[in-house]
């Protein structure tokens, strides 16, 4: 077993890394404190590929693999939680879906310009009753003649209202499995724009203030037959697959974070003198850094496995579902305690770690809380 | 259109500078970039890609791993990459470099040949006008701006608080400044590409009319005497004097310091 990354791999995340440093750094901490969405880092960002690096050539993609989209949200992350969200939301929520289950109309239409970064994606499932409850849907989808008839509205949408394109989740009838009347979900591909959707209230977040977290209201929203993302009634299976999927690029946004908050404590700790000598110097520093080093790279182990469970296996929801869970701790506790190293400083805005402590929050709770993740994978082990 | 820009892989400066015995820089044991000035001459070359349809290759002289700037280059958009690699070719100067390079673009078809204005790790500026008096043809140096019309290439070049626009007919050498432009970034799906493409890799028996007295170590009429990382010096000393007391102020120290 190897763990030497391929060239490509290497050269990818030099290009990431550089990128980050050069066009999202200096950004960072205004897109916190102002909550604008970086329109203009994300034009970079399309322009450079870096909205449709897993899909394939022929559908405007850059013909990468999953690992390579995972290193982008980790480098971005490290310097910058609200940009790494802002490629994931886009490419695994709603590029990955309609590659996945997408006709070719589907993917000539929406996923050549979502992934030449043209247009940018979105994805709806959460209502207000629905969150880890997916089932809880009330967004209704009539048919009528050759359209449907959408009514009801999702919260806490990512890219919400800067996407052009968004796969939106709604009932279109009841069917019984098992024994028992279930609603049928269905999916469809709603174009910014289209009478009837508008958008609601902007949420005020504790952290990746500057993503777009919007509600989206549907009111007589006629969209047309030929806009449903699979067949009828395979509206939930696909929600499933899509975040097994997005839940590794949040792992990789989570180990972002957990990485950007060491890298800044160990310089930090280098510098920081008390006692006549850096805090670095101290035991308790040293046994800390070890620590948050051990856990980071067990993070990203994780999180690159999953990356290439998703390249080489049908079924890779266990993998995402640990990857995402432990990444997401981890850069909880890693953020937690560089705050702590910091001191009095790491509390305050003008140090990144403050950011970073409130921007890891959330990736224990979106795509899948952490004990979503705990369902998934203790599901697999006692099968 | 053919545009051939030669291209150098030189130690980043922030990992360290590692010499050998002989004086030489050891290359293997140092991180390593595409030298500035030349990363613009690539840019340039993928500005005429693009707007013209020219033919980008790029040529570099080096260690093995020297491939890893050709790939850079071709992850930016470069087509071709030529890798002037062989062990009797190691320890050159500027002038067994560019008669290697000469060597190599013997066998290459070319309207336009960029090189950098100079490299971080030598910063001689010899080598790409050397080149051009090596293959007879004109050169532009310090070029600042540069643009085709008809069989022609108009360039901007820099000269102190001013710049001078010369034209000169193709096939024709130009040396670029990293001031030229800003140097795209490679894309994900080139470097996969990249990483993929066949280089084409040339050693002594592949280049053209040099002699063997012209290349390598041997060929290198320089000679290193002494080299040494850079030497960290001490704040110094600031007075604020008038012009008289300066002048015998200084003069006082050079005669205690025995420089005169």
């Amino acid at each position: 077993m190897d763990f030497t990354l391929r060239k490509e791999h290497e050269m990818a995340r030099s290009l990431f890394r550089e990128f980050a440093e050069k066009e999202v750094k200096p950004l960072a901490q205004e897109v916190d404190e102002t909550e604008e969405f970086p329109r203009e880092t994300a034009r970079k960002m399309a322009k450079n590929g870096f909205l449709g690096i897993p899909v394939p050539k022929e559908y405007g993609g850059q013909g990468c693999d999953p690992l390579t989209y995972v290193m982008c949200v980790e480098e971005l992350s490290k310097v910058c939680g609200t940009t790494g969200v802002i490629v994931s939301a886009h490419t695994s929520l709603c590029c990955d879906p309609i590659q996945t289950f997408g006709t070719e109309e589907q993917k000539q239409k929406y996923l050549v310009p979502l992934a030449k970064g043209e247009k940018l994606g979105a994805f709806g499932l959460t209502e207000p009753g629905a969150g880890t409850d997916a089932q809880g849907q009330q967004t209704k989808a009539v048919a009528d003649g050759d359209d449907y008839i959408i009514n009801g509205s999702k919260i806490f949408i990512t890219n919400g209202k800067e996407a052009d394109v968004y796969v939106i989740f709604a009932v279109t009838g009841t069917i019984e499995k098992r024994g028992r009347k279930i609603k049928e979900i269905t999916s469809f591909i709603v174009e910014k724009g289209t009478p009837g959707f508008t958008f609601g209230t902007k949420e005020k977040k504790m952290g990746i203030r500057g993503s777009s977290t919007y509600e989206l209201i549907f009111t007589d929203c006629r969209v047309p037959k030929e806009n449903m993302l699979g067949k009828l009634g395979q509206g939930f299976k696909i929600a499933m697959h899509t975040l097994d999927g997005g839940r590794i690029g949040i792992a990789a946004q989570a180990l972002g974070i957990a990485e950007g908050a060491l890298e800044r404590t160990i310089a930090y700790t280098k510098e920081r003198k008390q006692f006549g000598k850096p805090i670095a110097a101290l035991q308790n520093t040293q046994f800390q850094l070890a620590d948050m080093a051990t856990k980071v790279e067990a993070a990203q182990l994780l999180v690159y496995k999953a990356a290439m469970a998703k390249a080489t296996k049908k079924e890779y929801g266990f993998e995402a579902a640990q990857a995402k869970l432990y990444a997401a701790e981890v850069a909880m506790e890693v953020t937690t305690k560089a705050v702590q190293l910091h001191g009095g400083y790491g509390y305050t805005r003008e140090y990144d770690v403050e950011r970073m402590m409130r921007d890891a929050k959330i990736t224990e709770i979106y795509e899948g809380t952490s004990e979503v993740q705990r369902m998934v994978i203790s599901a697999a082990l006692l099968k | 259109m053919k545009v051939v820009v030669c291209i150098k892989q030189v130690p980043d400066t922030k990992g360290g500078v590692k010499f050998n015995p002989d004086g030489t820089l050891d290359r293997a044991a140092m991180m390593t970039i595409m030298n500035p000035d030349d990363k613009a001459g690539v840019e340039a070359a993928l500005r005429l890609k693009d707007q013209y349809g020219a033919e980008v290759t790029v040529v570099t002289m080096g260690l093995p791993k020297a491939e890893d700037v050709l790939r850079e280059a071709m992850a930016m958009g470069a087509d071709k990459g030529v890798l002037v690699t062989d062990r009797v070719l190691g320890g050159a100067d500027t002038w067994a470099t560019s008669q290697t390079l000469a060597g190599a673009l013997r066998n290459m078809e070319y309207d336009l040949i960029i090189t950098g204005r100079q490299a971080i790790d030598g910063d001689t500026a010899q080598v790409g006008p050397q080149i051009s008096e090596h293959l007879n043809i004109p050169v532009i140096s310090y070029a600042q701006n540069l643009k085709i019309e008809g069989d022609s290439v108009i360039v901007e070049r820099q000269y102190d608080d001013r710049y001078h626009v010369l034209k000169a007919k193709m096939p024709c050498l130009i040396t670029a400044l990293a001031e030229l432009n800003e140097p795209r970034y490679m894309t994900p799906g080139g470097i996969f590409d990249a990483c993929k493409a066949e280089l084409t890799v040339w050693g002594r028996a592949d280049l053209k009319d040099v002699e063997d007295s012209n290349l390598g170590l041997k060929g290198s009429p320089t000679q290193i005497a002494k080299a040494s990382d850079k030497v960290r010096k001490g704040a110094g000393e600031k007075v604020a004097l008038d012009p008289a007391e300066a002048v015998d102020y200084i003069v006082g120290k050079l005669k205690e310091k025995h420089v005169i």
